[in-house]
């Protein structure tokens, strides 16, 4: 997993000066003949930072940013990390168990997921992709309505509408389809004059389709409220980030359309709390959108219905626990004097008795009757439709 | 691209309640058009510039929309009138109008969207289908995308290449979807005023073959038309022609033809594909026994498909022959120096509506 700062050079037309050195530059300049790189000048160029505060270990690996530096702060992400995981592990069981459909697993994302939902605010939009629960429940999604989403109930995906997450956008399967979703939401807060956020979250496959660069695009031209969260877990179900793209990073690709990019330790909480804080006040002063490429790694299956084993070294899944993210906040924390073993084990508790709630709620749930798949169809629903409803229901009484 | 080489030659619309006029050299937002008939697309233009003024969610989202106008000119001084802000160039890309819209519409925005053309809309049918259409029962009336996508649509203006499709099945297919097609100014004016007006999503054809074919008057005056019904335009007795968008001129010019031979001929404007106002059809049908159904796109599993299944669950016992439809061929819409013998034309659909006429 290239950790290291990425760092690129790039000339963007045929007139610029091809840099001095790096693979990239070998890589480009591989096309043009001596004497033309020679003739030319340089165009434009960019880099790519890489933040870090907390390394694998726990410790910091350079000062930790003023917000952050009284480790109280990290203490209810951090519990809502932990609950994240419990939910999640509670999930993948209920799943096995053959009381849930199949269920993308969030095990390793849980900094990165975490970190995004607490930097949004109420009147923000978030549009994710299928895996970000944690994010989600920031945004005050329940469990139960993940459990119903993927227990094959629509009603899943109706947010309660006192909460942040009543205006964001439903769990999103077509790949990337929801960055233009957001940045769309991002357009009518800029028409409106709102100092609003749209945050999109796809993952390092999400990057590849078109539907990416377009939201990125059209965030640039429009200077739109928007930050484009590509949490690169290494794995779009079997392929690897490294055959998915010749690009250095993922964050360059805002380059191409004129954003900020970062790439970010998404395993690291303070990490990601601080680019989001960077992004979200920037969006909100009018200084455009943000792509952000949030490192971390896919230690599940990509669904309960996927077997990793088959295409992945387990090798470098080992390698990757040493690198997630939960024990690296326990340690800092516990450091620090702001967490021990003894409210760790209360608040598991805490969470599985919360969990068994929402469970329960969700088992308890009936399905919906057979007029539900009618009746959000239409405002206004037309009469042929109406007729089909109308047989529908009849059938229904008739045979259950 | 620049609006192509139209049909220089203007036909009447029998029936129609329109003189035969040339075409015009397009509109103009900021003139009041309430006195003076206008064309088709000046419909258009004169329901946007009214939904523009009345409802402040309105935007108008599209590729040269805006300062140029729009290339067929449907959004002519509309920028000018109401601000680059109501009235938005996008980047040259279609998914990106269609995402974008399905963000508005959800941020409580009224985008009316525009594909250049109807070829050019391939790369929107994921964010149509996947989300727009589905959004409003994805969520349990939560979430809702109120949009309209402007589609100019159909052959016959010797345009280049993937600029004359008839791909309306495709979209007609999809539930939580509207599909209009209008064929006349009335028409498109307070069918666009609906569709705009509408809470979910809806696909608006424009027959550009017919944008600039007659004139009419059209007051400007709101007045929307309902999205649910099929327009009888000329009522007869010995067969029923139903077409929609550009083919509703031929069949009118059909039925002439027929009156002229003795033939009485009812002409059905569907207008609203989905969903289909089927009664009218019956009704029509159920009077004149006969069925001649004219559709521009290819043949199979064409919408006119849809009308013929629908006449053989309902109509059978009315009916004294064999449904005809009158479609263009199972190919692509050929280049234009073959486009014509491609369309469905005047003389294909009498001999259809005799063939109808030989039965009982």
């Amino acid at each position: 997993m290239p950790h290291a700062s990425a760092w690129i050079e790039s000339v963007v037309a045929l007139h610029g000066r091809i840099p001095a050195t790096g693979p990239y530059h070998m890589q480009l300049s591989a096309g043009f003949p001596a004497l033309v790189t020679h003739a030319m000048t340089l165009a434009a160029s960019f880099q790519i930072e890489y933040l870090q505060f907390l390394g694998a270990e726990g410790q910091p690996v350079r000062e930790l940013p003023p917000a952050f530096r009284d480790p109280a702060v990290l203490v209810e992400p951090f519990k809502r990390m932990l609950f994240a995981r419990a939910f999640d592990t509670k999930a993948v069981a209920l799943q096995r168990t053959g009381k849930l459909g199949t269920y993308p697993p969030c095990l390793g994302h849980e900094a990165t997921h975490i970190g995004i939902g607490a930097s949004m605010r109420n009147g923000d939009v978030f549009a994710p992709s299928y895996r970000e629960l944690g994010t989600m429940f920031e945004r005050g999604v329940r469990p139960r309505d993940v459990l119903m989403y993927w227990g094959g109930d629509e009603r899943g995906s109706d947010y309660p509408r006192d909460s942040d997450a009543a205006i964001d956008f439903p769990i999103c399967v077509p790949i990337a389809t929801q960055c233009l979703h957001a940045a769309g939401a991002a357009l009518a807060f800029k028409l409106r004059g709102q100092a609003q956020v749209a945050v999109a979250a796809c993952g390092d496959g999400g990057s590849s389709k078109s539907d990416f660069y377009a939201a990125l695009n059209c965030a640039g031209a429009y200077t739109l409220p928007l930050v484009l969260a590509v949490i690169n877990n290494g794995w779009a179900i079997s392929v690897p980030r490294e055959a998915q793209t010749g690009a250095r990073t993922l964050a360059q690709k805002g380059i191409a359309g004129g954003l900020h990019c970062l790439q970010v330790d998404g395993n690291d909480l303070v990490a990601v709390l601080e680019s989001m804080r960077i992004a979200t006040e920037r969006a909100r002063s009018g200084g455009g959108g943000t792509v952000i490429e949030f490192m971390t790694y896919r230690l599940s299956d990509h669904t309960t219905a996927d077997d990793a084993r088959r295409y992945r070294d387990q090798d470098e899944v080992k390698a990757a626990w040493a690198l997630e993210p939960v024990a690296r906040m326990r340690t800092w924390l516990t450091a620090q004097g702001a967490w021990s073993e003894a409210q760790e084990t209360e608040w598991k508790a805490e969470c599985e008795r919360r969990i068994a709630i929402e469970v329960d709620a969700y088992l308890a749930t009936p399905a919906q009757p057979v007029q539900a798949m009618f009746d959000y169809l239409y405002a206004d629903p037309p009469a042929d439709l109406l007729a089909q409803r109308a047989a529908a229901i009849a059938l229904e009484a008739r045979h259950g | 691209m620049d609006e192509p080489r139209r049909d220089d030659a203007p036909h009447a619309a029998p029936g129609d309640g329109a003189e035969a006029l040339p075409a015009s050299s397009g509109g103009d937002a900021g003139k009041p058009m309430t006195d003076t008939p206008i064309t088709l697309i000046e419909a258009v233009t004169q329901a946007l510039a009214w939904e523009l003024a009345h409802d402040p969610t309105v935007l108008v989202l599209g590729e040269d929309v805006g300062v140029n106008g729009g290339v067929f000119r449907a959004t002519a001084g509309l920028q000018q009138r109401f601000g680059d802000q109501r009235v938005l160039d996008t980047p040259l890309d279609e998914t990106t109008i269609a995402g974008l819209a399905v963000g508005l519409g959800a941020q409580g925005m009224k985008p009316v969207t525009e594909a250049q053309f109807d070829g050019f809309v391939y790369p929107m049918i994921d964010q149509v289908v996947s989300h727009a259409a589905r959004l409003r029962n994805r969520t349990r009336g939560r979430l809702s995308c109120p949009m309209v996508l402007r589609v100019p649509w159909g052959g016959g203006i010797r345009a280049p290449e993937h600029h004359s499709e008839a791909n309306e099945a495709m979209f007609v297919n999809v539930p939580g979807l509207r599909v209009v097609m209008p064929s006349s100014p009335q028409r498109a004016y307070g069918l666009l005023l609906a569709a705009i007006r509408e809470p979910d999503p809806v696909i608006y054809y424009e027959p550009k073959r017919i944008y600039r074919q007659y004139k009419e008057l059209v007051p400007d005056d709101g007045e929307a038309l309902p999205l649910d019904v099929c327009f009888l335009l000329r009522e007869g007795h010995d067969v029923t022609l139903v077409a929609w968008g550009a083919q509703v001129k031929e069949a009118l010019e059909a039925a002439d033809v027929l009156a002229a031979e003795g033939v009485s001929a009812e002409v059905v404007d569907v207008a609203t594909l989905r969903p289909l106002d089927f009664d009218t059809i019956a009704e029509s049908v159920a009077r004149t026994g006969r069925c001649v159904i004219v559709q521009e796109a290819p043949r199979s599993a064409g919408f006119g498909a849809e009308i013929a299944a629908r006449l053989a669950e309902r109509s059978m016992f009315d009916l004294l022959a064999p449904v005809e439809r009158v479609t263009g061929y199972d190919t692509h819409i050929p280049l234009f120096r073959l486009e014509m013998k491609y369309l469905p034309g005047v003389e294909r659909i009498v001999a259809a509506a005799r063939r109808t006429l030989a039965h009982g």
